[in-house]
């Protein structure tokens, strides 16, 4: 269980990078859902997105859920290459695996790495 | 299955488990002006008196296995059907349809599923075809559904030719209500005679699908790899409505390079019925099988490395999206995907075209007669099928009428569709009918002119 402390995370497991604007799925969304095998990221570039909108289809080989945007914004780049390789999820959460880039992107209601660990650690029980 | 029965006595053991007088105590809750109205019913009958009054009421019935000869088509077919299909549907392995999600003990199911999806998939020249649907004309309304998903909802334009089945185009706006589509062509007033050139003029930048028919409801076979070039340029989806006895004969829609397939797969070994149950089957290319609603059954091993069938994708299904559903054919109609897959495979690539170059040479026959009427006239000059309209010159339903009172079921009376094809019938000719048959249309219909 891997939480960046640069980033900000949503009780729904997505990480949101206000340096970058770039937004993707936690590594214990990764871990939970286990081999990803599908990604469909649903929003296009120039979409004007709030937090809280499915920006995401995944599917695993144990269960199909939705990702939503952590910030509110305007797209900027989808990670189109990932979709090709959905697996990258897996290997690499908060690198390669980001799948939307936001300008000027309003985090919603977020958390910080501290925070998200402790709500993981909850869960787990 | 096990059947469980329940005797008086057994249910009043367990109502007094659960602590309740009577049945109807459990429905207390239930204010009684919703509750099963106790019905004014005649005294029973025994069983003797039942059976024959309901033989009565059932003779009362013409069918076109034994009294009537039949020209009618428009949608569902009248083919021949090898006992063997009926012998394998009845099995009781097969005939008590359960969902197959335990893949452990469906094993037969499961594959009687992935055969009939693999023929389909080769008939109509696409990558994959799902388990199946209600109907054709579901199956084309759940083609808008995933043409709407895959545009996300950014493309809000249908065409639909007017030559797609009525019935098909009345579903197709039933499941689209409140969508807020533009459906555009499908207007029955508009000149029939235009072909798919015209309706490529309609496909603009805004266009999530093209529908078209395969043969067109008039029986008409276009080649509509131009139209769909057109429709792709637009960056819209090609969706051919097609029946499958035509693919034996005809290029397929999937080497049209059309998008999505899909069709009624009564002509495959269904009976007519009273116009259903019958089978959607629906085709699409690779890339959208993550669209497609329904299940996927698909062909693995097993862990000790056996040949083993499982639901391999049921991407949009309730068991897999929960809430997010957006899908729910469950058991569908898998006796009669069933049915279909054992039409194919006794009939086979050769016997399947057998049957269709049958259709297609009887059913010109009858209308190189029929032509020669004084006063009757084939309404359409293009190539045609086993279907095609008739223009009689006098209102359809009194000839229909009087091709009845000669045991002659008539064809489908086109002016309740389409307001230019008043006095037209469409005549549809299988295998099925004889040349004495086809002759005693002729001669029945040259009296009507006469009389």
């Amino acid at each position: 269980m891997n939480a960046p402390a640069n980033l900000k995370y949503t009780k729904s497991d997505e990480w949101f990078d206000p340096a970058s604007g770039a937004m993707g799925l936690s590594d214990y969304a990764q871990s939970q859902l286990s081999d990803i095998v599908f990604l469909e990221i649903v929003v296009d570039v120039g979409d004007t997105i709030q937090a809280g909108t499915a920006i995401a289809s995944v599917e695993s080989v144990k269960a199909s859920a939705e990702t939503y945007a952590a910030a509110g914004g305007k797209v900027v780049a989808v990670n189109k290459a990932l979709m090709e390789k959905p697996e990258t999820l897996n290997s690499d959460p908060y690198g390669a695996g980001w799948m939307v880039k936001l300008e000027g992107g309003e985090p919603g209601d977020v958390m910080d790495a501290a925070a998200y660990e402790k709500y993981c650690a909850e869960r787990a029980h | 299955m096990t059947y469980i029965p329940i005797s008086p006595r057994e249910r009043d053991a367990m109502l007094e488990t659960i602590g309740v007088k009577t049945l109807d105590d459990l429905f207390k809750d239930v204010p009684a002006r919703h509750r099963f109205p106790s019905l004014h019913l005649p005294p029973a009958l025994t069983e003797m008196e039942a059976a024959t009054e309901l033989a009565d009421v059932s003779a009362n019935n013409e069918n076109v296995r034994s009294d009537l000869i039949s020209f009618l088509g428009a949608g569902a077919y009248n083919h021949y059907i090898p006992s063997v299909v009926d012998h394998v549907l009845r099995r009781g392995e097969f005939y008590t349809a359960y969902t197959p999600y335990q893949p452990e003990i469906s094993q037969g199911t499961l594959q009687g599923i992935f055969e009939y999806q693999s023929l389909v998939a080769a008939l109509t020249g696409m990558d994959v075809s799902n388990a199946s649907h209600y109907d054709g004309a579901t199956a084309a309304a759940e083609a808008v559904n995933m043409a709407v998903a895959q545009f996300r909802g950014k493309r809000k334009k249908l065409v639909i030719a007017p030559t797609v089945h009525p019935q098909y185009r009345a579903v197709i706006r039933t499941y689209t209500q409140g969508m807020d589509l533009q459906v555009v062509g499908d207007d029955p007033r508009t000149d029939l005679e235009a072909g798919p050139s015209d309706l490529a003029s309609l496909v603009d930048d805004q266009t999530m699908l093209v529908i078209v028919q395969y043969p067109d409801f008039f029986g008409r076979v276009y080649d509509y790899t131009d139209l769909i070039a057109k429709a792709h340029a637009r960056g819209s989806l090609v969706c051919v409505v097609a029946n499958p006895t035509a693919l034996a004969l005809f290029k397929t829609p999937g080497e049209m390079d059309a998008d999505i397939v899909v069709g009624d797969g009564q002509p495959l070994g269904i009976p007519m019925w009273f116009g259903g149950p019958s089978l959607g089957f629906f085709t699409t290319k690779k890339a959208y099988v993550h669209k497609m609603a329904g299940r996927l059954v698909g062909e693995t091993v097993d862990a000790r490395g056996q040949r083993a069938y499982v639901l391999t994708l049921t991407a949009r299904e309730q068991h897999i999206k929960r809430e997010r559903a957006t899908s729910n054919i469950c058991t569908n109609e898998g006796l009669l995907a069933l049915a279909a897959a054992v039409y194919l495979s006794v009939l086979g690539k050769t016997g399947l075209q057998q049957v269709a170059t049958l259709c297609y040479q009887k059913a010109h026959y009858a209308a190189r007669q029929l032509s020669k009427i004084s006063g009757m006239g084939l309404c359409f000059t293009d190539p045609f099928f086993h279907e095609f309209a008739l223009c009689l010159g006098r209102p359809a339903e009194e000839v229909n009428a009087h091709l009845l009172e000669h045991g002659i079921l008539g064809g489908y009376d086109l002016g309740q569709d389409y307001p230019s094809l008043k006095d037209h019938l469409l005549i549809a000719v299988t295998e099925m009918n004889t040349r004495e048959e086809i002759d005693a249309l002729v001669e029945v219909l040259s009296e009507v002119d006469h009389g």
